[in-house]
């Protein structure tokens, strides 16, 4: 019986100066006003005027929401309504009878990230890694290497060129990923991360037992350096996602549009959800209503989902990498 | 030369780390920074291939510098990078401040971050979705405000066609997109100020927005600094998707939308002009280069430590 009680009242003996601790500026301000916190009425209108910013950013997306379950109809006759007077599934029945291209899109926005990332975040800490160890007798020269791209930019024709012509990789997956694998400025950010984190008496006893560079590289350096390279994977695989700008360039082939680069091409109609599609296959109705605009509307949500309901989880990490900072040696 | 073997030899494993990254600096930076000679050349394809083709192609000197500034198009766009780019910079940087500041006033902390959290959204979004949120309001037949605009019977405007409003659109696009991101470094270093100084101050009498004036924007100022010294050097360089995505790349509003990127990629992919579309990135990569070192150059007489290099 005593040993029951103590259970119960062990957690709450731990918790109770934990919540004092933290609380007490709240309770003292609730009481005798904090004179270092603003007027009540100050906070108030701050707070509105925050909340109305707030909600203009979030508002354009929670609109879209609404239109993709308008009904063509009430579109045609009353524009895009807040609250709509018909509400219809129709664009997603229909996003449903299409769905070839765009299931085709979100498999190569989905692989074109993945593998993206994989490669960028190899690549960039390996590199990294390497130029931010003292031993290395070139580290100045492969550090001026990436440098200097930060500075001079080859510029888009001449990289279009290179890509289509000398790497003939126009309408490949490859045209996605390899373009933006590498970037001098995650390089260097890198770099002084492993400076700060990464100590050589750390590595150097492990050097003694006789582990490889390899094996120090993934099992030492690796999971110390994890806060940076999580916030490197991060901005790549953002940059992945939201990439358009590459399939604008390289890609023609519909079987290789991205889910971004899908969007911009249905911007003006829809036809272009049919190149996958069997004519044959389909139900002639299916065209002859076709829900136009709810219908983009209901693959900008399709598309943005993912991020909006993930970002949230993620953006600490996101704040953290801001704060990664400095990048001096 | 049995020495530098022997270097490599002893250095080869980080040179195998650095091997992959070098091979992909060559092909997709330092390649291209051999073509812009094409700037200097009219571009041939020769069936020999990438460098048989610039190569063979014949040098014409200045003829595609001389064609691209004889046109207006070179005034127009680096006067719309370089204006709009300057209202971006300033207005970004008071609205950044601005929301940092009343973030971190704000009592209710767990509103604070909702808030934050609610401003990062437009950041992690895509222009072309952006571009969709924009048509949701501006759609000449179904858009918000043409409805809005009904109920007060003013008569629709074909906002895609009218560029006197896009100047303001794009400014407020650019700030709704980037206010959120730039707020949450300017509140990072809110929170580290030391909190001694705020009481010192209160002692002394001062009103919160004294506080706010010699406390809080004196330990900002060098953060602040920095960050806009950086933001010129870039003031070339524009973000291709709000004046590409956003505009939906109507021609009736090019003379206010048409920015140095755009024109350059237009001048690529729509005429297929190549010496002189690789002139106007060149033009921009040098002045881009000279902007850099001069900021650089400021940045470090200021403060050393946030220098780039």
């Amino acid at each position: 019986m005593p040993n029951k009680l103590n259970q119960t009242q062990t957690p709450g003996n731990v918790s109770q100066p934990l919540n004092l601790k933290k609380d007490g500026g709240d309770i003292k301000r609730k009481k005798v006003r904090n004179p270092h916190s603003l007027h009540p009425v100050m906070n108030s209108i701050v707070s509105i005027f925050l909340g109305v910013f707030t909600f203009m950013c979030v508002f354009p997306f929670l609109y879209v929401i609404i239109i993709s379950f308008t009904s063509e109809e009430s579109i045609v006759r009353n524009g895009f309504q807040i609250i709509p007077s018909e509400w219809s599934m129709d664009a997603y029945n229909y996003l449903w009878g299409v769905k070839e291209q765009l299931l085709g899109s979100y498999g190569i926005t989905i692989i074109v990230t993945v593998v993206g990332t994989v490669i960028s975040v190899l690549m960039i800490s390996f590199y990294a890694y390497a130029i931010s160890r003292p031993q290395f007798k070139y580290r100045r020269f492969f550090t001026m290497l990436a440098f200097f791209t930060m500075l001079f930019s080859g510029g888009l024709v001449p990289t279009y060129i290179v890509v289509t012509q000398f790497l003939g990789l126009k309408n490949t997956i490859w045209a996605l990923i390899l373009p933006l694998v590498m970037n001098a400025f995650y390089i260097i950010i890198m770099r002084t991360f492993f400076m700060k984190s990464v100590s050589e008496s750390i590595l150097e006893s492990a050097r003694i037992d006789g582990a490889s560079e390899w094996r120090i590289f993934f099992q030492i350096v690796f999971p110390l350096s994890l806060p940076g390279i999580a916030t490197i994977a991060l901005f790549s695989t953002l940059g992945y996602w939201n990439d358009w700008f590459t399939a604008l360039l390289y890609i023609d082939n519909p079987k290789l549009v991205p889910l971004q680069a899908l969007l911009m091409k249905i911007e003006a109609n829809l036809e272009f959800m049919r190149q996958n599609v069997e004519v044959g296959l389909m139900q002639q109705s299916l065209f002859d209503t076709l829900p136009q605009e709810s219908a983009k509307m209901a693959m900008v949500v399709i598309a943005t989902l993912p991020i909006a309901v993930s970002y949230p989880f993620f953006q600490k990490y996101f704040i953290s990498g801001l704060t990664i900072g400095g990048v001096k040696e | 030369m049995k020495r530098i073997l022997n270097d490599i030899y002893k250095n080869r494993i980080w040179l195998i780390m650095v091997l992959p990254g070098t091979i992909w600096l060559l092909l997709f930076a330092y390649l291209p920074m051999f073509g812009q000679v094409l700037a200097f050349k009219d571009f041939r394809i020769h069936p020999d291939g990438f460098f048989a083709s610039v190569i063979t192609s014949e040098w014409v000197g200045w003829e595609n510098f001389k064609y691209l500034f004889s046109t207006n198009d070179a005034l127009i766009i680096t006067r719309n990078t370089i204006l709009y780019n300057l209202v971006f910079i300033v207005l970004g940087l008071v609205a950044a401040v601005t929301t940092a500041i009343l973030l971190s006033e704000l009592l209710n902390k767990r509103l604070s971050k909702v808030y934050q959290t609610g401003m990062l959204f437009p950041h992690f979004i895509s222009w072309v979705i952006g571009s969709y949120f924009v048509f949701t309001f501006l759609s000449a037949d179904s858009g918000l405000l043409n409805n809005v605009l009904g109920w007060f019977n003013i008569d629709p405007i074909s906002w895609y066609n009218e560029p006197k409003f896009w100047p303001y659109l794009l400014v407020f696009m650019s700030l709704w997109k980037g206010v959120g991101y730039g707020s949450i470094i300017y509140l990072a270093s809110i929170v580290g100020i030391d909190k001694t100084y705020y009481e010192a101050a209160m002692i002394d009498g001062a009103s919160k927005w004294k506080q706010i004036k010699h406390v809080t924007l004196p330990m900002l100022k060098p953060l602040m600094i920095i960050l806009t010294i950086m933001n010129v050097g870039r003031i070339f360089n524009s973000d291709f998707g709000l004046f590409y995505q956003v505009p939906r790349d109507s021609g009736t509003l090019y003379s206010v939308t048409n920015v140095i990127d755009t024109f350059v990629f237009r001048g690529l992919m729509t005429l297929g002009d190549i010496g002189m579309s690789t002139a106007a990135g060149l033009y921009q990569s040098v002045v881009g280069l000279i902007l850099v070192l001069i900021a650089n150059y400021i940045v470090r007489k200021l403060d050393e430590e946030s220098a780039l290099f």
